[in-house]
């Protein structure tokens, strides 16, 4: 059975955000000129038109902002912890109101639909600030008898694919626990960070509290740099693998505190007695969430062989239904790919995966001229040696293979370096239980996907990463133990 | 001066519209049904206004309302819980001036001791405003049973809880009391005193008014000011309050409290180990809301074999 594509008439996000033509470094509480001299244009990876001119932070802008982190850190740090709450929760207030802007805002930028921005990253974003401005007064609570205190200057590095959101997760539980912070937005998204500066200064958070500095790969070095300096306190960095090992290499025997949120290649498993249905929409949430552009995305999926071919039909009937294209318009399930770098690698793995011998089912839309565009595929008949089995592709590629006991499952699943994340699919729940005792994963979701809460713990075993973002754990990435010296 | 104060014409001939003093009874203001009231003294013992004097006929109606309402907030997300909260503490902000105002026409208190406590007020309401979310983090959790089993301890709302507020601080020890409660997701019934020394019945209404305007669901916190020692024994025996918070309460309403509830095994919590409200280490603490809880373990196999 084949339903035949579905057309809607175009639903166009109407809002447009109050976008300055040049934004400077956001440092001691005020945009400035880069000492570098540089700037660089960001665009719209759905159109490729420029929305902005942003400063390229050199070493000497790095160094700036860290000082005034350290200017403003005594003071900020011996806020009284309720007084700290209530600038958190302005700023949570603040974001909520601002939210629809936000949303337009970082679907402009980043190229994930409105859908998306609205209704998953703007209400994450401003329940992060108001979690975690809960906890600024609690912390005695969350580390009985440890006597919890800041850490001091945290440089923090984050990724492109929820770039406010990962912006809130760094900078709220940061902020709470009585640290400042120097945050390096992704280079190919760094609007929502500036204009969440503008709210930060509008909610009365004391100047250099919150430093933002734009950038390529360089401005992280430098900070990382700095940190192995003693500069700065500690690292937080969601990002590649490769590029977290870089950091921790750099960071050997500084003393630095150091959390990473990195890749991973996340199973997502359906065994025979699973709501199949239910799992069909986990399995394309997983994987087709943000095209893909999500660390934790269940990219290979593992169905229990005897409903193989029921499974696949059934989940290449609802790919069909799935709108790719403009990410304002209120109905795209799919947007653009965020860079064309993204895409060339995106591409570099679909040759791959046909190269190896897997098969590749995509689903035929139209797509947009202009922009960076991927439609959303599958590949059945993967191995688990094939690169496309292995490696992130960070992109809108499912890999699907196939297990017959719950104990392959749990083989294969964990067979990989990785561990962020796990999704296990079955009406038993003392299967699902059991299961999530077994897979060695950070989340492990059960009868559900890609689901974050500011109260849940996010975070990886294994080459994934170290450190949880969230919830009560994920304050000890921000806190000395034992009263600090 | 303060609204509860009559005002004479002497204003450039203007006369004050005083205004009268009711119930907060499922998000709206009845006069008591008894057509009681009793007269508001200020500290110079003029009579400023007159407070309703609630009946136990009152105090079921408010029970029916708050058992009707609080499922519904029981089962609203713990966030949704905590910004109703600091939509309360802006509220209460908002009034501030009027809070220390009636502090100081009608206790005769120094306008920097009400304002300390009216601050106090609204911080322990942003304090709670933030615990929502994380009271079951630190209540409860995954239990490490010496078996196959997944088993987790969580604290729940015990359903409606009285809240009988002492003869001092008008409004620290009613919010004090209060926030633990609905905090849990609880709902309330909240008596505030109309004779004695720190009793404070335009308080009382304005805090009423300031709930009113929160986005706090009707029935969720029912005020009603009355005579404690009279509405004591009915609390204690009505069946549909699961729970009693109260603090430095005189010991004959302490004991009849707990008399009426050894009938029905009612949880009355009296804090008589705990410090005086000023104490925030205390009564910023998760143990202020346990006794509103009631702990479900919950057990399953963890395999198949």
């Amino acid at each position: 059975m084949t339903i035949a594509p579905l057309s809607y008439a175009p639903a166009p996000e109407s809002v447009r955000p109050t976008l300055k033509s040049e934004y400077g470094l956001f440092i001691g509480g005020r945009f400035v000129e880069p000492k570098s001299g540089k700037t660089f244009r960001t665009i719209n990876p759905a159109t490729e038109e420029a929305l902005a001119t942003v400063s390229d932070a050199g070493e000497a802008d790095v160094a700036r902002a860290v000082d005034a982190a350290r200017k403003a850190l005594p003071k900020w740090s011996k806020t009284r912890p309720a007084e700290r709450a209530k600038i958190l929760f302005r700023i949570a207030r603040r974001i909520q109101e601002r939210s629809r802007e936000l949303a337009v805002l970082e679907s402009m930028n980043g190229g994930k639909p409105i859908k998306e921005s609205r209704d998953e990253d703007l209400p994450l974003v401003a329940q992060h600030f108001f979690h975690h401005a809960g906890w600024c007064d609690k912390l005695d609570y969350a580390f009985a008898g440890a006597k919890p205190q800041p850490v001091g200057v945290c440089g923090q590095i984050i990724p492109w694919n929820f770039p406010l959101l990962m912006a809130a997760w760094k900078l709220a539980p940061a902020l709470a626990c009585g640290n400042t912070c120097v945050l390096k937005p992704a280079e190919t998204t760094p609007l929502t960070a500036l204009m969440l500066a503008e709210i930060l200064q509008e909610c009365g958070l004391p100047d250099g509290v919150v430093n933002i500095v734009t950038g390529g790969p360089d401005a992280g070095r430098a900070i990382t740099a700095l940190a192995a300096k003693g500069r700065i306190d500690k690292i937080a960095f969601t990002g590649s693998t490769e590029v977290g090992k870089a950091i921790a290499r750099t960071l050997a025997g500084s003393g630095v505190k150091l959390t990473l949120e990195l890749g991973g290649k996340s199973p997502n498993i359906v065994f025979a007695d699973a709501a199949l249905d239910q799992a069909v929409e986990g399995v394309v949430s997983g994987i087709w969430f943000n095209q893909g552009h999500v660390c934790c995305a269940g990219s290979r999926l593992f169905v229990e062989e005897s409903i193989h071919e029921d499974f696949i039909d059934r989940l290449r009937n609802r790919m069909r239904s799935l709108r790719v294209g403009d990410p304002l318009d209120k109905n795209t399930d799919v947007g653009a790919i965020n860079s064309k770098a993204q895409l060339a690698t995106i591409q570099r793995y679909l040759k791959a995966g046909s190269d190896e011998g897997a098969a590749k089912f995509e689903v035929d839309c139209a797509l947009p001229k202009k922009g960076f565009w991927c439609r959303p595929c599958i590949f059945t008949g993967v191995q688990p040696s094939h690169t496309i089995a292995r490696e992130e592709i960070f992109g809108p590629v499912l890999s699907v293979m196939t297990f017959r006991t719950p104990e392959e499952a749990v083989q294969r699943a964990n067979n990989t370096t990785y561990g962020l994340s796990a999704g296990v699919w079955t009406e038993k729940a003392a299967r699902a239980l059991e299961m999530s005792n077994r897979l060695n994963a950070g989340v492990v979701w059960l009868n559900t996907f890609n689901r974050f809460d500011a109260s849940a713990p996010f975070g990886g075993y294994k080459e994934s990463g170290f450190g949880r973002e969230g919830g009560r754990q994920g304050l000890s990435a921000y806190v000395k133990l034992g009263g600090g010296r | 001066m303060s609204a509860a104060t009559r005002g004479s014409t002497a204003d450039g001939g203007r006369v004050e519209v005083a205004k009268t003093l009711k119930l907060y009874v499922n998000g709206a203001f009845p006069r008591s049904e008894s057509g009681r009231t009793v007269p508001v003294l200020d500290a110079r013992k003029r009579i400023v206004a007159h407070a309703s004097h609630a009946s136990r006929k009152d105090l079921r109606e408010a029970v029916e309302a708050a058992s009707a309402a609080q499922p519904k907030w029981a089962a609203a997300t713990a966030y949704n819980r905590g910004q109703v909260l600091y939509r309360l503490a802006e509220m209460l902000e908002a009034r501030r001036a009027e809070f220390a105002s009636l502090m100081v026409s009608i206790e005769g208190r120094t306008k920097a001791d009400a304002t300390k406590e009216v601050d106090r007020s609204i911080d322990r309401c942003v304090c709670f405003a933030g615990w929502t979310d994380k009271i079951a983090a630190v209540l409860g959790g995954k239990q490490p049973v010496a078996g196959p089993y997944f088993v987790f301890t969580m604290p729940e709302a015990m359903g409606t809880v009285a809240v009988v507020a002492p003869d001092e601080k008008p409004l620290l020890s009613l919010v004090s009391l209060l926030l633990p409660v609905v905090a849990a997701g609880n709902s309330a019934i909240v008596i505030a005193p109309i004779t004695g020394k720190g009793a404070n019945a335009p308080l009382a209404v304005a805090l009423a008014e300031s709930i009113a305007t929160s986005d706090v669901p009707a029935g969720i916190v029912n005020i009603l000011t009355g005579m404690r020692a009279e509405l004591c024994p009915w609390i204690a025996s009505h069946r549909e309050i699961s729970g009693v918070a109260g603090a430095r309460l005189p010991d004959a309403d302490a004991k009849a409290l707990e008399l009426g509830a050894a009938e029905n095994l009612k949880r009355v919590h009296l804090f008589r180990d705990a410090p005086g409200f000023e104490d925030d280490a205390f009564w910023h603490s998760p143990f202020a809301v346990q006794p509103f809880v009631d702990l479900k373990t919950v057990w399953h196999p963890s395999t198949l074999h």
